[in-house]
């Protein structure tokens, strides 16, 4: 979402079939045994014999200047090999490229890896140091000396748009604003996107509503810490083992930073440990490099959890204000969003991607959406899941259930009296294709969870989510092996197992052998062409389509062999459940080819079978979900206890539908974890005061009550499986779910994130200003 | 920097191993022994993902010293299995899809084989607080949940 679809890209119509493999659920996972032995690899699990490891120095200031480094006391240090800083790494230009979700500018790429003139966050890198030991690299660290004049700092998104905000960068003029503004500022830019005429229909509304909602920057928090291990060789090439979503996105990025050719950089992804949209962007790459470069043996660098919260991800901090106008019949005839994201210390929120999620899930005719960039001092944000979207609807869903209220309409029926459907004019640009938002909500109202009767203190809440599914390049081969098996090579990180297994069935259902017969193996960087980050939910989506593709290549290569051996023409023979066959009694009397068959006599008859796709996919679907959640609220702690939880979602097709369901699961926890308890928290210097586990309080099993979950399945016309992405939708709703059930169990509006137990015993004492004096 | 000599039995096997002093088992593990199935999720005993047991009690390797092994038995996930035989809760964690990206599930499972041991037969409450030390990202922990009661289930009746 947010990237312009290629008119060139790929689309393939779906198809109605009867399936042997794509639908059911495989018995064992391929990734699966290693993962519970211990023998899975991850980055920070390769070694490499003479490795160094790196540390990086960080700076413990949010805004400062960097006056002077000094690094010669380290250098002398026994079993130092080498010490960078600014000086080490090549200065950008003003270049903007895509990674991941979010697009980059390598001039501040290179300024985030690595400080330059000025420290802009707490953490930010400003040496690093390769030795012999940890311990060495870590006593180096301690000998470089770094002078900084303190600046000003700013925190806050509504302070850094203040006028006399400290600036970070004085040369920002705000882009996207008629005229272009003479004075500089932290918004670096604003974007607008509309539909109709916004106040004409405020003012066919008997019913306008306006909210302010404010949300604390959140990590991705996932479990493995970055870490890279690198080579870089004296015949000038570069090889990098990294914790990525992406790595052909990586190499671009090395490449650039480095101004390397990108053909004399490798990059292979680990085992991935977690990354949600975080781990799109180097961080450790270049450093590892040109440590390496530098002192002649291989480099390793793992963070801290430390330095993953104090330097990587999170995703915006928000401020946001929501604007809703409906008839009393219940017809909502205009909606307005003012969005204010942070992005960090440089330009780049995921307002791109989050704004066309605003509304989508309602048909309005006139829309206003104006997002408002940020920079503050903070660390660069990255994606996090379905980036910036459960912000927007914590606002909109919790407005939706202020109007249902004031017109004592029911919650559900608002939703689907407004619900969008095929046809609805979407306020970024096209209308909606067939989508399941409609059964999901149909769904809810059956569903055996709204008979459950709450007791005191106990609230219900319902919230809807929008996300859609992005396609890009996406390259595969498959290679038909001697022996009657097939091996998929992609491209396309598989972040956490399923994806692998989805392209295995895939491909199985393709070529007609059984799912065992198949092995789809992750590929390198120098393997297959270059394929796009896994982002935007689509990974199964776009790799199970280059895995149609590249399987039908092979059936066609598979068919001529056929062709070959039966002296026939290649129109003559057709596929059928994993054999060659002439196409008809008239072609002549032959016995159908197996795969196997086929496979052992193709050198022969022309060479290996292989299939191949290298297509840029543009059939991704949208996908929209409904979610339920019962509270308790504890009106002494004002903790928030989850009683039950069920999420309703249209997968368009669900390939291993188990693993589906646990997507679900997995996305609203994070958005649970999100309403409940995880924030950034800064003292009044800027710097991070809870950079671990113990403080940033993400969700654990006792946390978490039982969930249900339901497939809903509008297949996508563009996919031949009728796939929709479904990995980022569900972590969407649960913020505005959980502040509804809130107010529905309490009667308290929580509309600043999180929604945690200081927070909630606040909102209870000044809703009970007499009890809470007694 | 000058090393102790520690000597220490990891998963049956006699190990000797050389540690600075402020190195913990769970870099002794990774780096030294190249036993890499413990994972630092944080290194300051928050997430469970370097679960070992020492002498049979359950604890964060990044909280224990290397030196303070000396002496005593240590089981990591490596040695979970009976060779090609899967323990099973590692069964029923593949079976349950109890695990995503892996990074936690070692130490889950290590967690896990602790919680049955002293409590054969947990309620689906005791077993959510009794991994309530591991932090899980990927699977909002429900198949977990229902892997750890299903092969308490097996285990109780073989």
């Amino acid at each position: 979402m947010g990237m312009k679809p290629s008119p060139f890209g790929t689309q393939i119509p779906y198809e109605e079939k009867e399936l042997k493999v794509v639908g059911s659920n495989p018995e064992a996972r391929p990734d699966a045994v290693d993962k519970v032995t211990g023998k899975a690899r991850y980055a920070a699990d390769i070694n490499l014999p003479g490795q160094l490891t790196g540390k990086v120095l960080r700076s413990p200031h949010a805004h400062a200047r960097i006056k002077s480094i000094d690094a010669s006391e380290a250098e002398k240090l026994k079993g130092v090999k080498a010490v960078i800083c600014r000086d080490d790494l090549p200065d950008m230009p003003v270049m903007h490229a895509a990674a991941g979700e979010i697009m980059v500018n390598f001039r501040d790429v290179t300024r985030t890896i690595m400080a330059r003139e000025k420290a802009l966050f707490d953490g930010h890198p400003v040496a690093a140091v390769a030795a012999t030991s940890e311990s060495i690299a870590k006593a180096a660290l301690k000998l470089i000396k770094v002078e900084y004049e303190v600046l000003p700092h700013v925190i806050d998104v509504v302070d850094a748009m203040k006028p006399d905000a400290p600036l970070l960068h004085e040369d920002q003029i705000t882009k996207g604003v008629e005229p272009t503004p003479e004075k500089p500022s932290n918004i670096a830019a604003q974007m607008v996107s509309k539909l109709g005429d916004i106040e004409e229909g405020f003012e066919q509304a008997d019913l306008v509503v306006e909210r302010e909602f404010n949300t604390k920057a959140a990590h991705q928090g996932y479990i493995e810490p970055h870490a890279s291990l690198a080579i870089y060789t004296e015949g000038g090439n570069a090889e990098v083992w990294t914790s990525t979503q992406g790595h052909f996105l990586i190499r671009a990025q090395i490449a650039e930073i480095l101004e390397m050719d990108i053909s004399r950089v490798k990059v292979t992804p680990a085992e991935l440990g977690g990354g949600f949209g975080g781990k799109n962007m180097i961080y450790l790459e270049p450093l590892a490099i040109v440590l390496s470069k530098k002192s002649g043996r291989p480099v390793k660098m793992v963070m801290t959890r430390d330095e993953v919260f104090r330097a990587s991800g999170p995703t915006s901090g928000t401020n946001i204000i929501i604007k809703i106008g409906i008839t009393k019949g219940g017809k909502i005839t205009a909606a307005q969003a003012i969005l204010n994201y942070q992005s960090g210390c440089f330009p780049g929120s995921s307002l791109p991607l989050c704004t066309p999620t605003a509304f989508t899930r309602y048909d309005i005719a006139n829309v206003l959406v104006i997002g408002n960039d940020v920079t503050c001092n903070r660390p660069k944000v990255t994606a996090y899941r379905s980036p910036g979207a459960p912000m927007i609807a914590f606002g909109v869903e919790t407005v939706m259930d202020e109007i249902a209220e004031e017109l004592n309409i029911d919650r559900l029926e608002i939703r689907l009296m407004n619900a969008a459907k095929e046809g609805t004019q979407t306020h970024f640009g096209p209308k909606l294709g067939p989508i399941g938002f409609i059964e999901t909500l149909e769904a809810a109202k059956a569903h055996n969870h709204m008979k459950e009767k709450l007791g005191p203190n106990q609230g219900r809440g319902i919230a809807t989510g929008f996300w859609n599914t992005l396609g890009m390049e996406t390259s595969a081969t498959l290679n038909v092996n001697q022996d009657g098996t097939a091996s998929l090579i992609y491209g396309t990180v598989d972040v956490a197992g399923g994806m692998r297994t989805a392209y295995s069935q895939i491909v199985a259902e393709e070529l007609g052998i059984p799912f065992k017969k198949v092995r789809a193996i992750q590929s390198d960087t120098s393997s297959l062409g270059f394929n796009f980050t896994t982002a935007g939910s689509r990974g199964t989506a776009a790799g199970g389509m280059a895995a149609v593709k590249a399987s039908r290549d092979a059936i066609t290569r598979m068919c001529e062999v056929a062709a070959r051996i039966w002296e026939v023409e290649l129109d003559q023979v057709v596929w059928e459940d994993g054999h060659a066959r002439p196409a008809s009694s008239n072609v002549g009397e032959f016995e159908p080819l197996s795969l196997a068959e086929i496979a052992m006599k193709a050198g022969f008859y022309g060479g290996t079978i292989a299939g191949h796709a290298e297509i840029n996919v543009t059939g991704g679907g949208p996908g929209f979900g409904t979610h339920l959640v019962d509270v308790e609220v504890d009106r002494e702690t004002g903790a928030v206890k989850l009683l039950r939880y069920t999420i309703i979602q249209d997968a368009g097709k669900a390939v291993f539908p188990e693993y589906v369901k646990a997507q679900f699961h997995g996305a609203a926890v994070q958005g649970i974890g999100l309403a409940l308890n995880e924030e950034y928290i800064y003292d009044e210097n800027g710097v991070m005061a809870n950079p671990g586990f113990l403080d940033y309080r993400m969700p654990v099993a006792s946390d978490i009550p039982v969930i249900d979950t339901q497939i809903v399945e509008v297949p996508n016309p563009n996919h031949p499986y009728g796939i929709r992405g479904v990995g980022e939708v569900p972590i969407i709703p649960p913020l505005a779910a959980i502040s509804n059930a809130i107010y529905d169990a309490v009667g308290i509006r929580m509309r600043d994130h999180p929604m945690s137990p200081p927070k909630v015993l606040a909102a209870l004492d000044e809703a009970a200003p007499a009890t809470a004096a007694e | 920097m000058k090393k102790h000599h520690v000597s220490t039995t990891i998963n049956g096997d006699e190990v000797d191993f050389l540690c600075e002093t402020s190195e913990t088992l769970l870099d002794v593990l990774r780096d030294h022994l190249h036993l890499t199935g413990a994972k630092e999720g944080c290194g300051t005993g928050d997430c469970g993902a370097c679960s070992v047991t020492l002498d049979g009690v359950l604890v964060c390797s990044c909280l224990v010293l290397g030196v303070e092994a000396e002496g005593k038995e240590i089981e990591t996930i490596e040695g979970m299995a009976d060779g090609d035989e899967l323990h099973p809760l590692q069964r029923k964690f593949v079976e349950h899809i109890a695990l995503q990206c892996g990074i936690c599930t070692p130490g889950l499972l290590i967690s896990a084989r602790s919680l049955l041991e002293k409590n054969p037969n947990p309620t689906e409450e005791e077993v959510r607080f009794g991994l309530a030390g591991n932090l899980c990202r990927c699977t909002g922990y429900q198949n977990i949940i229902e892997a750890v009661m299903d092969a308490a289930q097996e285990m109780r009746g073989a």
